[in-house]
């Protein structure tokens, strides 16, 4: 489901005397449905940037990543709306709204937006959010004032509205305690027995144990220091 | 699928200054594309040429047209132009006073709109035009009183309906925040994200606001001195910005 193959990157910083940093090199890793793989690797080696890459926010130098039959890395603009809309499902380090929307809204919007009913998607919506313990009070606030946990669960459940047949996750039990660690960790079990492919990053050891199938250590893909 | 809007080799000269240079994408229903740059970079050289008020020097803007297929605007008749722009497109300018009728009531400046397309019955028109006054939270109390004495949010958001009202498929958008209160702009960039994604609009957005593109466009086209420097997905430009001139327009947004 997910190919990366050989893919690089470096970031050069043009108005800082166009300083170059690499980043990535000869980055290749596979996820099939029903797996979930981690990333590991110190911070800092490159575990995000490779995610973002393999999600289209950061571009990829060469290489190739193919999700399904798109390749991420050369696809059209539409083509990758598209993808995210449909396919490809992530969750970021931190939440990242829109604000003075209702958080039923944003955990309900990935659902509207492939056309489900609305009474629908906002039930579901409020289903997940009760899972992960927002009070029912705070469903019609916009998330922006909430508490950096807080903000992380709405994240969770806005990545896990619609089935997605891929699904990027940058430390998803960060900032969560016990119990909620505990529900995010059956949201991925359930994620994978419905034949998703995951990749995640998680700095809980426990965690990783308990959910992924296989690690990957990016330090494997980060460029030799040049002497 | 066929783009909505085919836009090829466009330019515009102003004597020997270059005002837009050989600028050219495709823009699909649904899409919404923002062009930013700074004062002077040609954005708004660009939006008129593409939007038929200004004459383009070379190039072509070819629109899916729903009788004629794809259709270079750039050389249709006037009148056809004229049709189009109160049909398929609508163009929001920055200042709501260009893209009103002053003297006109509030109701009448969204009826005008539909009368324009063929609309007879008064009664229907004045209802369908309460009806969008109340989407973009105009009070219907309001429907009677003239532009003249709303202030600039509430005008701003009267051209909006008056816009929208006939069902357009592509919008030209000129600044549409600029020179109002944040608070203001706030609301009416939330109305603007909701009718374009209830509408499945397609537009296209000039803007130097770095965070009305992160929250409006899917795309971004960056201009610099007539140039396009860099374009790409929103989200990808705004957070792995390639070209030297958009690293420095990133870095210099101010965080609250």
């Amino acid at each position: 489901m997910i190919q990366v193959e050989n893919v690089a990157k470096s970031f050069t910083l043009h108005n800082q005397g166009a300083a170059v940093i690499p980043v990535v090199t000869g980055a290749s890793l596979q996820v099939a449905a029903g797996e979930c793989v981690a990333l590991v690797g110190q911070s800092g080696s490159g575990k995000s940037t490779l995610m973002r890459m393999i999600y289209g926010n950061y571009l990829a130098a060469s290489g190739r990543i193919m999700i399904g039959d798109v390749d991420v890395a050369s696809a059209e603009p539409r083509e990758i709306l598209d993808l995210r809309r449909y396919t490809l499902g992530y969750v970021s380090q931190f939440l990242r709204v829109v604000p003075r929307v209702p958080t039923v809204e944003v955990v309900a919007e990935p659902l509207l937006a492939t056309g489900t009913e609305r009474n629908a998607a906002i039930s579901r919506a409020k289903a997940l959010l009760d899972d992960l313990n927002i009070p029912e009070r705070l469903w019609g606030l916009s998330p922006t004032t909430f508490s950096g946990g807080e903000q992380q669960r709405v994240n969770i459940a806005r990545g896990f509205a619609y089935n997605y047949p891929a699904l990027l996750l940058d430390e998803p039990t960060a900032s969560l305690d016990g119990a909620n660690r505990e529900v995010v960790m059956s949201m991925i079990e359930e994620a994978k027995a419905r034949g998703a492919a995951i990749i995640g990053i998680f700095h809980d050891e426990a965690a990783r144990d308990r959910v992924c199938d296989r690690e990957i250590d990016v330090t494997g893909f980060t460029p030799k220091a040049a002497a | 699928m066929n783009p909505l809007l085919n836009v090829d080799g466009i330019s515009k000269f102003y004597g020997h200054r270059i005002g837009c240079m050989d600028v050219s994408f495709d823009l699909f229903p649904g899409e919404v594309m923002g062009i930013v740059g700074e004062s002077g970079s040609g954005k708004s050289t660009l939006l008129n040429c593409l939007a038929g008020q200004l004459i383009p020097d070379r190039g072509a803007v070819i629109f899916d047209t729903r009788t004629d297929g794809m259709r270079d605007t750039v050389t249709m008749s006037e009148p056809e132009r004229r049709m189009l722009s109160r049909t398929d497109w609508a163009f929001v300018h920055q200042h709501a006073r260009d893209g009103l009728r002053m003297n006109v009531s509030a109701g009448g400046n969204v009826g005008e709109r539909l009368m324009a397309v063929g609309a007879r019955h008064y009664g229907e028109i004045r209802d369908q035009a309460t009806d969008w006054l109340g989407r973009v939270e105009i009070n219907a109390d309001r429907v009677d009183d003239r532009p003249s004495a709303f202030s600039g949010g509430m005008q701003q958001r009267l051209q909006i309906a008056r816009n929208l009202v006939t069902g357009p498929r592509l919008v030209f958008m000129d600044e549409p925040t600029g020179g109002l209160d944040v608070s203001v702009q706030a609301r009416l960039l939330d109305l603007l994200r909701g009718l374009v994604r209830e509408m499945n609009l397609s537009a296209i957005i000039v803007t130097h606001d770095l965070a009305v593109v992160r929250l409006l466009a899917d795309r971004l086209m960056v201009m610099k001195d007539g140039h396009v420097v860099e374009t790409g997905l929103t989200d990808q430009v705004l957070d792995d910005p390639q070209h030297g001139y958009t690293q420095l327009l990133v870095s210099s947004v101010l965080q609250v």
